[in-house]
């Protein structure tokens, strides 16, 4: 406050730049208003990483790091379509057994018709568009919630799954291309190669934004802010590089095993389109807006059917690409593919992200660092030799406490906010 | 002294089945003024508002704007014109930023990404030519502004397209009274900056704080509209609840009004 006072430069002044302290501070007080964003989904993690590497060192291996993105890219496909379907307030519980019908539909296009790679990748992303259109029609249209609409999409396919499998058979995918997604590594090099252009994109993104504001007059965000957010970037994507492409092959004259998985960049990549979306597009203004206030939305002469409709063709679409990297992984779709605990996983991801279950609030990359948290418990505990039995209980719990975050900071949010 | 109405309606005539809300209402707005619509609960203000903004078709009537007839058929056509109304309930979003709620619906792109700095200059400049001061910073979400902040920013938004009518229903119910007379202050500035203001109130010290006419309704007929000057607080509250008040008002044949008037009227003739 007494930093502006001093340097006043006439009447400019009075909507003057924010200092880096200021920024600092206005960050701070946004935190204890309630608005808390990803923070504890950070601070979980940070927490989870360094228990789990001091009870068990080889948690921190490289070979294990490369696990955990493997393991959670499904799930972190599924809840980034979710993320859309909660901005609603709205939830799909059909997300999980929807990869799996889409799973299901690739491997019989690719094995059982034999048909190439692209096709069956074609099939199953125009299944999940089909299931999220009807999802989405139930819910507009006819209205009936969507907590039931897509309970009963839940049990329904199911049992698609089943017949798709002829009761219960499961089928390989050796297709190279299709087995490469969520089991082969990129070149060292163009690891490398891809975090440089991730990160120059990034900086042109910040640095365009700052100069277009300053130009115009308009209040800016220190420049030590946004070069602090390029450099952050800079030293994460390169700590995760350097740790991939480390050797991590038990027998190097065998077999070399090394480069980042290639899942990582398609999730970088549907990461960076859901932000764009979300954020810089009037699409993506308009979820918000519905959900934030649908009566408002309809008013401002927004189609609120249409969006509604949208975002369940957007998440089930997300599932199938889920399902697609799931029967990647495991090399072959079988009657469980996406059953089990991939759907509440996939919630959990993205409520522990920080994505409002009450809707209006949560971006796409809740969904990834909430994905990490779920993979870093679920492999943790694995390495430390409990059962499913606990990873289960703790995963709930996990969840329990994310909900309970959303809904206290909702609550604090409230009452700061009529103050 | 002023010349041409901005909006003049004739001859409005609306039923809902059997029931007549508005008969024979004939209306008028001027540019630079506050006009006042006033009325008791059920005497057809919110209903004239909606007839005026196109939400529901009138029976009968013409409505004239800027010196054409015109027809509003919908909320569309209003908006076209240049007629914004500013409901109660403000119809704005808690999870949005001051920006993102006033260019709802009618965000400014280049190509299909979003023009954040025009739109942001654009709520600037409209806020300044308010005299708007109270809003700290543009990019704050609605939720942590207060009721006449709120109010503030629902009228901006209202003012954001060049518009001609703004039509505010009860924009002070809620608020205390330091931003009641914010509020207030900036529906007068509306009116000094060229604009056709039309406020809908209960309260008649806000009525006479900022109104240049007065538009009494009565059970569906318009009873007076007159000078702010040339009327009293005694007689707008005679005409509200009365329908009429000295030599203003209906002249006094009750068998006309119809079967809704007459009981309600010598009821409150009584009392008074």
């Amino acid at each position: 406050m007494s930093t502006t006072a001093v340097k006043q430069e006439g009447p400019a002044a009075v909507t003057s730049t924010p200092s880096v302290g200021s920024h600092v501070r206005d960050y701070w007080r946004r935190v204890r208003g309630g608005d808390i964003g990803a923070l504890p989904a950070v601070l979980g993690l940070l927490v989870l990483c360094t228990v789990f590497s001091i009870l068990r060192p080889s948690f921190l291996s490289a070979g294990n790091f490369a696990n955990l993105f493997t393991q959670g890219a499904a799930v972190t496909l599924i809840a980034m379509g979710l993320v859309f379907v909660l901005l609603l307030g709205e939830i799909d519980l059909s997300a999980g057994f929807a990869s799996g019908v889409c799973a299901a539909v690739l491997a019989n296009v690719v094995t059982v018709l034999g048909y190439p790679w692209y096709v069956a990748v074609a099939a199953a992303v125009l299944t999940g568009m089909v299931i999220g259109t009807i999802l989405g029609l139930l819910v507009a249209k006819i209205g009936i919630p969507s907590f039931v609409v897509t309970l009963a999409g839940f049990l329904a396919f199911q049992g698609v799954v089943l017949l798709l499998m002829e009761e219960g058979r499961n089928i390989s995918v050796r297709d190279s291309v299709l087995v490469a997604i969520a089991n082969r590594n990129l070149p060292p090099l163009l690891g490398w190669a891809l975090a440089a252009v991730a990160v120059a994109g990034y900086a042109a993104v910040q640095l365009l934004r700052y100069r277009n504001r300053a130009a115009r007059g308009l209040v800016t965000d220190p420049m030590a802010v946004v070069l602090a957010r390029i450099g952050g970037l800079a030293v994460i994507l390169g700590l995760a590089v350097y740790m991939l492409n480390l050797e991590r092959s038990r027998n190097v004259l065998i077999s070399s095993l090394k480069g980042v998985p290639i899942v990582v960049p398609i999730i970088a990549v549907l990461l960076i389109i859901g932000t764009f979306v979300l954020h810089r597009t009037s699409y993506g203004r308009h979820i918000y807006a519905v959900g934030g206030n649908k009566e408002a939305a309809r008013r401002a002469g927004i189609n609120v059917d249409r969006i509604r409709i949208s975002v369940f063709v957007i998440c089930s679409t997300m599932a199938a690409v889920g399902g697609i990297v799931a029967a990647s992984r495991a090399n072959s779709v079988d009657p469980n593919t996406g059953g089990s605990n991939v759907l509440l996983y996939a919630v959990g991801a993205a409520v522990i992200g920080g994505t409002s279950l009450f809707g209006g609030k949560g971006r796409v990359l809740d969904a990834v660092l909430g994905g990490a948290v779920v993979a870093v418990i679920d492999n943790g505990m694995g390495l430390m030799g409990y059962s499913s039995g606990v990873k289960y209980v703790v995963t709930g719990v996990v969840l329990l406490l994310a909900a309970s975050v959303d809904a206290l900071s909702r609550r604090r949010a409230a009452a700061s906010g009529s103050r | 002294m002023s010349a041409t109405p901005l909006l003049e309606l004739r001859g409005i005539d609306k039923s809902f089945g059997p029931v007549q809300v508005l008969r024979d209402v004939a209306f008028a707005a001027y540019p630079g003024e506050v006009t006042a619509l006033v009325g008791d609960n059920g005497a057809g203000k919110s209903t004239l508002v909606k007839c005026i903004s196109g939400i529901y078709p009138t029976d009968a009537g013409q409505f004239v704007f800027d010196g054409r007839p015109v027809n509003i058929h919908s909320p569309r056509d209003a908006a076209a014109l240049g007629i914004e109304v500013v409901y109660q309930d403000l119809a704005l979003c808690d999870n949005l930023d001051i920006v993102q709620n006033m260019f709802l619906g009618r965000e400014k792109r280049s190509g299909i990404v979003l023009d954040e700095p025009t739109m942001e200059q654009m709520a600037a400049d409209t806020l300044a030519g308010l005299s708007v001061r109270t809003v700290k910073s543009l990019r704050q979400l609605v939720s942590s502004l207060s009721g006449g902040q709120r109010q503030t920013v629902a009228i901006a938004k209202a003012v954001l397209w060049n518009s001609k009518l703004v039509i505010l229903d009860e924009p002070t119910a809620a608020l205390g009274v330091a931003q009641t007379a914010q509020v207030l202050e900036l529906v007068r500035r509306l009116a000094d900056n060229g604009l056709a203001v039309v406020l809908i109130s209960h309260n008649m010290n806000d009525v006479f704080a900022v109104s240049d006419r007065i538009a009494a309704l009565y059970l569906g007929q318009m009873v007076a509209q007159v000078k702010t000057t040339d009327i009293t607080h005694a007689q707008v509250v005679e005409l509200i609840t009365a329908g009429r008040s000295g030599g203003l008002g209906l002249t006094g044949e009750p068998a006309t009004n119809g079967n809704g008037a007459a009981p309600a009227g010598s009821t409150t003739g009584g009392v008074s």
